[in-house]
């Protein structure tokens, strides 16, 4: 287990200065933990039209609402030119940006490369089977039933790498630990 | 110099301004109007604060009771007095004064001193002046009592207890009254006998100091000339507002970058003598066919450095279509806010002015109110626990929390088909099927009737979180009062 808490540190969180990707019905919770990890300012963008909401009294053990800033975009396009922006300024240290159309391979590229430049991370949540070329690794996250734990402290995931530039393909079984405000591996045996 | 006072009085300020509002047959003379008042909520009553001239002649008077006033005469129309719009009333009447000479004072709550000297030439002599004042305030249907004196004492004198308009008479013949004296002494004077002011400047100066202190000997000093009286003049605005003119055409844009860098030099010098920082700033180009061009800047905290701003209108810049070229800028900040020079101490959190700089480029491409923060908010109700808020009018707080685990997606409640106060075994969700592997609950909320929210009508809720056997974990409710599953969160 230690063996593969280690390897999924060097996975997690994703390398910086680059952008990433994910998707699946967990991915928000992907999002909170790697904003909460980061620790510095996050900017979330989302299209304005967006009826859902995230919930800050959900998310506060993961990441402090007082560091999320929320800009609302009125078309995908703006979405984009603004987390350009902000991955530029290097006074954020995450962009997660709330995607509902593919990311064509130039916005992809110019997002990588604003990352680059301002030595933030930027995290598309996409819909499913939507991503873009130029992401540097693609997670794929899902809830994933326990009946062994209290319900309390259910939160028992699936995350899996399902496309990397630079290493392997991977998957964990993780589940958030309260104590010590991570994302912690847990053991294959444990599972039935 | 030799100085020359105007005072303007205006006996029926708050009315006049009220019955100016109304929309009223102006043609009709003022005598034919009916009784109007304006009322003021003291010592636990309404009394009447002003009250127009037929409102007098039915035998009305100021600080009568409303109730009083009716029973005298039922045709009474009264509305509520706002004394602050009086006040600014009084301002801009301060303001359309400087139209006779450029220095004009306030003088209490219903009255203007002007020093005309120097200006009275320009309108025919003073006579001229004045006659051109009365009829400009009588078309605008203000009663106003006017004056001229060598002095502010004399001035308001005669506008106040001078019946006639005769100038040269001086105030010698008017009451003790008209000195501005409180009115206890005036009570004492009345009761020496000494009615008048000529009655007083006939005693020895030493007697009048000894027996009412020297503010009586001050104000008859003051009215006769003898000690001098300023006139406060109204402070200009200031204007915070700069342009270039240029003698050949520009447009390039690094040119006009330049000519914006040295605009905002000269403007955030400005602002920082009054500190003051700007909010929102104008920047207009005049291109030499006529035209125009504006960049609106909307800054995200108060600024004032020319070297932060500066990169942030280069979008805007950049935007501008230049034609055959810009021949004159102007530089204006149209909103501004105090900015205080601030202690840096160990203690001060520093606002990252990065993360200002960068609400401020996406606020200028996406509006600056579509950047938003989440507040705490307390409420039960859960998509009323925070709030979002404007980010750049706004600060961070905290803390935040829950006794309960709370979803950290929340969407309007969607009707599932279920039935029974327990959650369902099975249920279809989005067009996909859930098997509940365990639920936790009931949590009962009850809707906050004194707000009223079409969401909630359906009564109280009972929550319980559903853990199901496909993964996913779901908050869903039970309405009770009226029978009916939804779903409305997920959890992480």
């Amino acid at each position: 287990m230690i063996a593969n808490m280690t390897e999924f540190r060097t996975h997690f969180p994703p390398v910086n200065a680059r952008t990433h990707e994910v998707c699946g019905p967990s991915a928000l919770s992907f999002a909170l933990a790697l904003a909460g990890q980061l620790g510095g300012t996050v900017l979330w963008l989302r299209e304005a039209w967006w009826g859902d909401q995230i919930n800050p009294v959900g998310f506060a053990p993961y990441l402090d609402p007082q560091k999320l800033l929320l800009a609302l975009a009125p078309s995908h396009l703006d979405l984009l030119a603004s987390a350009e922006e902000a991955l530029r300024s290097g006074s954020v240290a995450l962009v997660v940006m709330e995607i509902t159309k593919p990311v064509g391979l130039t916005e992809g590229r110019r997002l990588q490369l604003a990352a680059q430049e301002g030595n933030a991370t930027g995290l598309c949540l996409l819909p499913e089977g939507m991503g873009s070329n130029a992401a540097q690794t693609r997670w794929h996250c899902a809830p994933v039933f326990d009946a062994a734990r209290p319900a309390t402290d259910s939160t028992l995931q699936r995350w899996e790498i399902t496309k990397n530039k630079s290493g392997t393909l991977k998957a964990w079984t993780v589940k958030w630990d309260a104590q010590t405000r991570r994302i912690s591996v847990v053991s294959e045996a444990a599972q039935r | 110099m030799h100085k020359r006072v105007v005072s303007v009085w205006f006996p029926r300020l708050p009315s006049d301004r009220a019955l100016r509002a109304r929309a009223v047959d102006r043609t009709a003379c003022a005598a034919d109007l009916p009784p109007f008042a304006l009322t003021l909520h003291e010592k636990n009553t309404d009394r009447i604060y002003c009250l127009n001239h037929a409102a007098e002649a039915h035998g009305l008077h100021r600080g009568m009771g409303l109730s009083d006033a009716r029973a005298y005469c039922p045709a009474l129309e009264s509305r509520p007095a706002n004394p602050t719009a009086d006040a600014r009333f009084l301002t801009m009447l301060a303001r359309w004064s400087k139209r006779y000479c450029p220095w004009v004072g306030l003088d209490g709550r219903d009255g203007l001193m002007l020093n005309i000297a120097g200006s009275a030439h320009l309108f025919g002599g003073e006579a001229g002046l004045l006659e051109d004042m009365r009829a400009r305030l009588a078309r605008a249907g203000l009663t106003g009592h006017i004056a001229a004196a060598n002095t502010r004492g004399a001035a308001w004198a005669l506008t106040h207890f001078g019946t006639s308009h005769k100038d040269g008479e001086g105030i010698a013949g008017l009451p003790v009254a008209a000195l501005r004296l409180d009115p206890k002494t005036d009570t004492a004077l009345q009761r020496l006998g000494l009615r008048l002011i000529s009655d007083l400047m006939a005693l020895p100066r030493a007697t009048l100091a000894r027996r009412f202190g020297p503010d009586l000997v001050l104000r008859l000093d003051q009215a006769m000339g003898t000690q001098d009286e300023v006139i406060s003049p109204l402070g200009e605005t200031p204007h915070y507002g700069v342009r270039l003119t240029l003698p050949e055409p520009i447009g390039l844009r690094d040119d006009v970058m330049a000519g914006t860098a040295r605009l905002l030099e000269r403007l955030c010098a400005k602002l920082k003598d009054q500190d003051m920082g700007a909010r929102r700033l104008t920047l207009i180009l005049r291109r030499v066919d006529q035209g125009a061009q504006q960049v609106e800047l909307r800054l995200a905290a108060p600024m004032r450095e020319a070297a932060r701003i500066l990169p942030l209108f280069e979008r805007g810049v950049a935007e501008v279509d230049a034609g055959f070229g810009i021949d004159q800028m102007r530089l204006e900040a149209t909103q501004v806010e105090p900015l205080l020079k601030s202690q840096i101490t160990h203690a001060t959190a520093a606002r990252p002015e990065g993360l200002d700089d960068l609400i401020t480029r996406l606020g200028n491409r996406i509006g600056l109110d579509n950047i938003q923060r989440f507040l705490p908010a307390d409420s039960h109700i859960p998509e009323r626990s925070f709030k979002r808020v404007v980010a750049a009018y706004s600060a961070p707080e905290g803390p935040w929390g829950s006794l309960r685990p709370r979803p950290i997606r929340l969407f309007a409640s969607e009707p599932i088909s279920a039935t029974g106060p327990h959650p369902p075994e099975r249920f279809r969700w989005r067009n996909m099927s859930f098997t509940t592997g365990r639920a936790t609950g009931p949590e009962r909320i009850a809707p906050e009737w004194w707000l009223p929210e079409d969401t909630w009508r359906t009564g109280l809720r009972d929550y319980w979180k559903v853990d199901t056997t496909q993964g996913r974990r779901l908050w869903l409710f039970y309405t009770p009062q009226n029978p009916g599953w939804f779903v409305q969160g997920e959890f992480a």
